[in-house]
């Protein structure tokens, strides 16, 4: 099985290609063909080759998609499925473009899918700024309604796929999948309980699958050569490719579609042209700023890789002071994530305490308000490592970012809690001296 | 004052509630509907939205104060959403922010007196391969420097994209 290359461009083979979101271009390429095929499967076969292929969420969390699409009920009357298309990570660029430049693909991968789930009333939530992508995906979806390819009896099989695009109005906590399952029903964004898991109880009570942008986006290519030839394309238990999104300070910033093989280094020294105005690396976010940074040194020789983030022994775990690893649960460490795919570089010059802060204001700001350690924890981590990074400091102010946010971690509703504070511990632990320096200069 | 949607409106809202099991989550849509036809969600709009989905006031209150996108007063006719998180911070996006709020004589969350520009700082806009950038209706503005921000603004000035461009 050929594993993939540099070159392997599945979901964004049609980038720059101003033509391919027309259904007449998108159907002159190939497309809606694997549709064809798939209707003429059974739902449960599908699912098998999906389960087969290794394909990952590619959102953020790395679930595996076919396991996903397997808690829903046996007996299940009324399924949905649901896009995230709310994409609002720092650093995450890919589903917007992914959108843009191929909407059809998008909606090819959800009526296979919802064939798969045997699911008749489908969604796209996008998020509301994208307001370009909406009038694209909109046009885009009226098209494939008016080619039967939506609607009821789609290409005269029997089968009822609707797909209505549900627009977001700003809010980056919809991009959790409860949220965001209350905001496609008219609440507020507020996440859920779980369980149930929205596979069980989604949607207006109906179980439910969210997924991905980038995720539906691969399902017909799983479907058109298989299962086994996809996961074949990346390692371990993680099958296709991987869209990766460039940002900071590296001379050709970009949004690319690279094996999971490829390691930080050679992804910022031979994709993006090295680090701007021939400085060093700093520091590097993975995939996202909900995840722990890695530093120079050999964490950035590991692969980016769903398991090899979370395992690879040269990715030193995150601390909650010096002397106590943060536990994960059951004491597991914690090391970093894959996430959403957003890598983040940052040079040598660069102010990490001010550039935390950035995170924690992000984080402060979109906290749901729901729950009582991330709605306080998150304005506290945004005013004392504002503080230290304007200098004014106290001696203290190191130890207590870390009690805020070990106090956040592990104890909220939803994962945000969560993101704010592994970043938070993640930069204490990794560049400890250059917020002890800041804190010096005032005492000085 | 009693307002009411337009007809295009209407025929908008009563197929959007088609597509859902209840007429409750066509309150995003029609809440970004009626913020497109009155300029902003004032008490009467909210009142709008709730009488034509039937739905209690607080319910479409609750719902027009939690996103950022719905605004409770008016507001320029063209959006500048300029982000400042962290990709565009590390390639001087406050400083481009800065150079709009010079430009437009404002600060950010303003709106500029003659009722044309409102200038936002926006949290991540997807677009961080561009940074910095800023969103304008279905406009992006990547990689923009400071020197560009003038040229930005006269531009706008002829072609304004408001948000409601896609509503």
């Amino acid at each position: 099985m050929a594993t993939a290359d540099r070159n392997t461009k599945l979901v964004s083979a049609r980038f720059g290609n101003e033509g391919a979101k027309s259904l007449a271009t998108y159907e002159s390429m190939g497309g809606y063909a694997v549709l064809r095929k798939a209707l003429a499967m059974r739902p449960e076969d599908i699912a098998t080759e999906v389960k087969t292929s290794n394909l990952r969420g590619r959102g953020g969390a790395g679930f595996a998609t076919g396991v996903k699409w397997g808690f829903v009920p046996k007996d299940a009357k009324t399924v949905h499925l649901v896009c995230n298309a709310d994409e609002s990570e720092p650093g995450t660029c890919k589903d917007r473009e992914l959108i843009y430049w191929d909407p059809h693909l998008l909606i090819e991968g959800m009526i296979i899918s919802a064939h798969a789930l045997r699911a008749q009333k489908n969604y796209i939530y996008i998020r509301g700024e994208m307001m370009r992508e909406y009038a694209v995906l909109q046009k885009a979806v009226e098209e494939a309604y008016a080619r039967g390819y939506l609607g009821k009896n789609i290409l005269g099989t029997g089968i009822t796929c609707d797909l209505t695009v549900h627009r977001g109005a700003g809010a980056y906590i919809c991009g959790e999948e409860t949220a965001l399952l209350n905001s496609l029903e008219g609440l507020r964004g507020q996440p859920r309980l779980k369980p149930p898991f929205p596979a069980v109880k989604g949607a207006f009570g109906n179980p439910t699958i969210v997924n991905n942008v980038e995720t539906l986006m691969n399902v017909p290519f799983i479907v058109d050569k298989g299962g086994a030839w996809f996961a074949g394309l990346g390692p371990g238990r993680s099958g296709g490719t991987r869209m990766l999104c460039v940002s900071g300070h590296v001379n050709k910033p970009g949004v690319f579609e690279l094996p999971m093989t490829i390691t930080f280094r050679q992804l910022i020294d031979e994709v993006c042209g090295g680090v701007w105005k021939g400085r060093k690396v700093k520091a590097v976010i993975p995939g996202g700023v909900s995840m722990p940074p890695l530093d120079n040194s050999d964490e950035l020789d590991v692969p980016i890789e769903f398991d090899a983030l979370q395992t690879d022994e040269r990715i030193k775990p995150v601390m909650v002071r010096p002397g106590q690893q943060f536990d994960l649960g059951g004491g597991r460490m914690l090391r970093t994530m894959a996430g959403s795919g957003g890598v983040v570089v940052m040079d040598d010059q660069t102010d990490i305490p001010k550039a935390t802060w950035r995170i924690m204001k992000f984080f402060a700001h979109e906290s749901c308000g729901q729950c009582t350690p991330c709605r306080e924890g998150t304005g506290w981590l945004e005013k004392v490592s504002r503080r230290v990074a304007e200098g004014n400091g106290k001696p203290d102010d190191l130890d207590l970012l870390a009690s805020i946010a070990h106090g956040i971690a592990g104890n909220t509703i939803c994962a945000l809690g969560d993101a704010a504070a592994w970043p938070m511990l993640g930069f204490l632990t990794k560049f400890r001296a250059d917020f002890e320096a800041k804190i010096k200069r005032r005492a000085a | 004052m009693s307002l009411e949607f337009s007809a295009d409106a209407q025929k908008k809202i009563a197929a959007l509630c088609e597509r859902y099991p209840t007429k409750q989550p066509v309150v995003m849509a029609a809440l970004h509907l009626a913020q497109k036809e009155h300029g902003h969600l004032s008490d009467d709009a909210l009142k709008l939205v709730a009488r034509t989905l039937d739905l209690p006031y607080a319910h479409v209150y609750g719902v027009a104060t939690f996103y950022t996108m719905y605004r409770r007063e008016p507001a320029g006719k063209t959006t500048i959403r300029m982000c400042t998180n962290i990709s565009c911070m590390l390639r001087n996006g406050y400083e481009v922010l800065a150079a709009f709020e010079q430009k437009l004589g404002i600060k950010k969350g303003d709106s500029t007196t003659d009722g044309r520009f409102h200038l936002v700082e926006e949290e991540c806009i997807a677009a961080c391969a561009n940074a910095p950038c800023a969103v304008v209706g279905t406009k992006y503005y990547l990689d923009i420097t400071t020197e560009q921000v003038g040229k930005i603004i006269d531009e706008l000035k002829t072609s304004p994209h408001p948000e409601s461009e896609v509503v």
